[in-house]
């Protein structure tokens, strides 16, 4: 084993861990003899002491009930008394999600570690763990490791690794504190808006149809929806959408939004910037709809349609229907 | 109300992007413009200064060779000065240095809020603003779609994976803006003349107290090793559409049994 002890950060919704923390639980038991796992939640993270447990987390930190605070704070403050406990891992995993990239960042400052971020792999050597990164759309792979002391912080991209169970027993429940966080502590939640979405959602759809600024009005997203809902899958956006206003930014897919790896990803009206591609270019297959020729997206489509969303669209959605 | 707003300065996102074969970091030593994501908090900084009442929107930036022509369109923009640190021993920090040295030139200001954006364009990492706030041991805002501050308090629209949350915290702050939170205004001629006499306080990090040791590619504590290029993706099959190119869309999808 390339090192002795992992700490994953276990984000969870509603009493179960996001697949992203699975996703490192799995990856951490290839890199690390030892696994624990550190979680939050209303009523405290005991509950996840069986799951967590089955991805093959020894010991289960809880952090408690955050109540109405923003996690980062609180969780990096018991994430940096575990390290100077004595008790320290060499090395912490923590999935990229809002909440986990501030952990990451407060927790860097409070035990003075870098962290590397945007992580796509990870290897591990002679000479401990290399990171892999994916550059410019994806058109370069860099390899990056830390030179300094430990704990060596990763922060993680969705969906690099597939989750797997070890059919391990509960993970040991450990309570753990944050500590004195003074002012660094005070932003707090005083309400939750959820923007409502019907169908499967968008990084777990095996078919994912997305539109952008092509498709020239917020109006003609309907013929992505509908595109979508026939193929039984969800709908996704380029980021010049959803900043126009067009739909909500839970579509978003690239670098600052979801990572999907469908099936099949349709690209309508998309150009293919970096920042998209990086988002989808895991797709098993890519079908792209664009006017331009020479736009980088077909660079990556297996099958490229040269021609305007609106002709080719509805077509498409009427053919489809007409074979159902 | 005296806020900052953290500026980057990066190589022109439109040239194809070159990295330092040296030490497989992104190459910095062209001209530098602003990062577009950064246009957002400026924009957002004049309007709650303005809605404040007063106040000044002071930039603060680190980069290399005395750089200054994308503060210059901040303050074309209309913010009122700049603090712009830049030192041959900066070269190749991490988001933990950068952080370290940020901290340092905001600390001349006390201000009440500190703006930056969620990521930068060009090395994106997304932890600089957050490694910020916990060194100022001020609390922080990520995600922010929508911003307002009244009697000492801001109040943000804080992106979530389902809709947003409604957060709030005391300040001073920092908090970070999403693209697309406001619509970054144009700079206008007399903006861009004015920018020209504007203040920009140009410091070295022993102006900082700061030692070579803690920032740079020595105090960064990590490496690149290589960068090569990706296995590309075989070529698809491209059709331009007569009419019928749907059909080998719906073949296409036939085929994987999705239709
Ligand atoms: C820090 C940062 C993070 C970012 N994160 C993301 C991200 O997470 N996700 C993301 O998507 N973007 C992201 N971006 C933005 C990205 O750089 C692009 O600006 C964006 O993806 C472009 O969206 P688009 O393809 O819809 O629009 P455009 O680039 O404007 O492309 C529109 C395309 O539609 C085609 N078209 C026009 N009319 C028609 C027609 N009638 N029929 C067919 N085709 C037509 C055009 O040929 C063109 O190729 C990010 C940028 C930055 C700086
Ligand atoms: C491809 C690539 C990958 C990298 N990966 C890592 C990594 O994993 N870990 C790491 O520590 N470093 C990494 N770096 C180095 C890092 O990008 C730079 O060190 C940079 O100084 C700070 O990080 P950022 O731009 O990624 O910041 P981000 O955290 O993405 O920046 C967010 C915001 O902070 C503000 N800000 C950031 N830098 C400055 C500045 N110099 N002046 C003013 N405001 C600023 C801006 O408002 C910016 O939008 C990487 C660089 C590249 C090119």
């Amino acid at each position: 084993m390339a090192v002795g002890r992992v700490l994953v950060v276990v984000e969870s919704v509603g009493g179960q861990a996001l697949p992203a923390s699975l996703e490192l639980l799995t990856e951490a038991r290839s890199i690390a003899g030892n696994v624990d796992a550190i979680a939050w939640g209303a009523g405290g993270a005991a509950s996840l002491a069986g799951e967590v447990g089955g991805y093959g987390a020894a010991r289960l930190f809880d952090v408690g009930d955050v109540g109405d605070s923003l996690p980062g704070p609180v969780v990096a403050g018991a994430i940096s008394g575990i390290v100077a406990s004595g008790d320290a891992p060499e090395v912490i995993l923590i999935p990229t999600t809002y909440d986990c990239r501030d952990i990451a960042g407060r927790l860097s400052v409070k035990i003075n570690r870098p962290v590397i971020t945007n992580v796509i792999d990870l290897e591990a050597g002679d000479d401990g763990i290399r990171s892999v990164h994916s550059l410019f759309g994806g058109t370069q792979i860099a390899t990056a490791r830390f030179t300094g002391d430990k704990p060596w912080i990763f922060v993680v991209r969705a969906k690099s690794f597939a989750p797997l169970q070890s059919g391990g027993p509960a993970a040991e429940v450990i309570p753990v504190q944050p500590g004195d966080l003074d002012a660094t502590g005070a932003a707090t939640i005083t309400s939750h808006h959820v923007e409502s979405q019907t169908g499967p959602k968008l990084d777990e759809a095996d078919v994912v149809v997305s539109g952008g600024r092509g498709l020239g009005t917020k109006e003609a997203y309907a013929m992505v929806e509908e595109l979508a809902e026939l193929l039984k899958g969800a709908a996704g956006a380029s980021r010049a959408i959803v900043d126009a206003g067009w739909v909500p930014y839970a579509r978003q897919v690239g670098q600052t939004g979801k990572t999907v790896k469908p099936t099949v990803y349709i690209a309508c009206g998309i150009s293919g910037a970096t920042q998209h591609l990086v988002g989808m270019k895991g797709a098993k297959h890519i079908i792209a709809i664009n006017k331009d020729q020479e736009a980088p997206i077909f660079s990556v489509a297996d099958v490229g349609v040269v021609g305007d969303v609106h002709q080719v669209m509805p077509k498409l959605i009427e053919a489809i229907k007409a074979l159902a | 109300m005296n806020i900052v707003v953290c500026v980057k300065q990066i190589p022109d996102p439109a040239a194809p992007p070159a990295i330092d074969e040296a030490n497989g970091t992104l190459a910095r030593s062209g001209k530098l413009v602003m990062d577009d994501s950064d246009s957002y908090g400026v924009e957002m900084a004049l309007q709650l200064a303005e809605q404040a009442g007063g106040g000044e929107v002071t930039l603060v930036s680190m980069a290399p060779n005395g750089e200054t022509s994308g503060l210059r369109t901040a303050l074309a923009m209309g913010a009122a000065k700049a603090i712009l640190v830049s030192d041959e021993a900066l070269a190749g920090s991490d988001a933990l240095a950068t952080a370290k040295v940020l901290a340092r030139a905001v600390g001349r200001v006390k201000p009440d809020l500190i703006v930056a954006a969620t990521e930068s364009t060009d090395g994106y990492t997304g932890t600089t603003p957050v490694q910020l706030a916990e060194l100022l041991g001020f609390p922080s805002i990520t995600f922010a779609k929508q911003i307002s501050v009244s009697d000492g308090k801001l109040a943000v629209q804080r992106q979530t994976e389902v809709g947003y949350d409604e957060v709030e915290c005391q300040l001073p702050a920092v908090v970070t803006v999403t693209a697309g939170v406001v619509e970054p205004r144009y700079p206008s001629f007399k903006g861009i003349m004015a920018a020209k006499s504007k203040p920009v306080d140009q410091l070295t990090l022993s102006d900082l107290g700061l030692d070579a040791s803690e920032v740079g590619a020595t105090g960064s504590g990590q490496e690149v090793l290589s960068v090569v290029d990706a296995p590309q993706r075989a070529s698809g099959e491209i059709i331009v559409d007569d009419g019928e190119a749907h059909q080998r869309v719906v073949q296409f999808l036939q085929e994987l049994k999705l239709v």
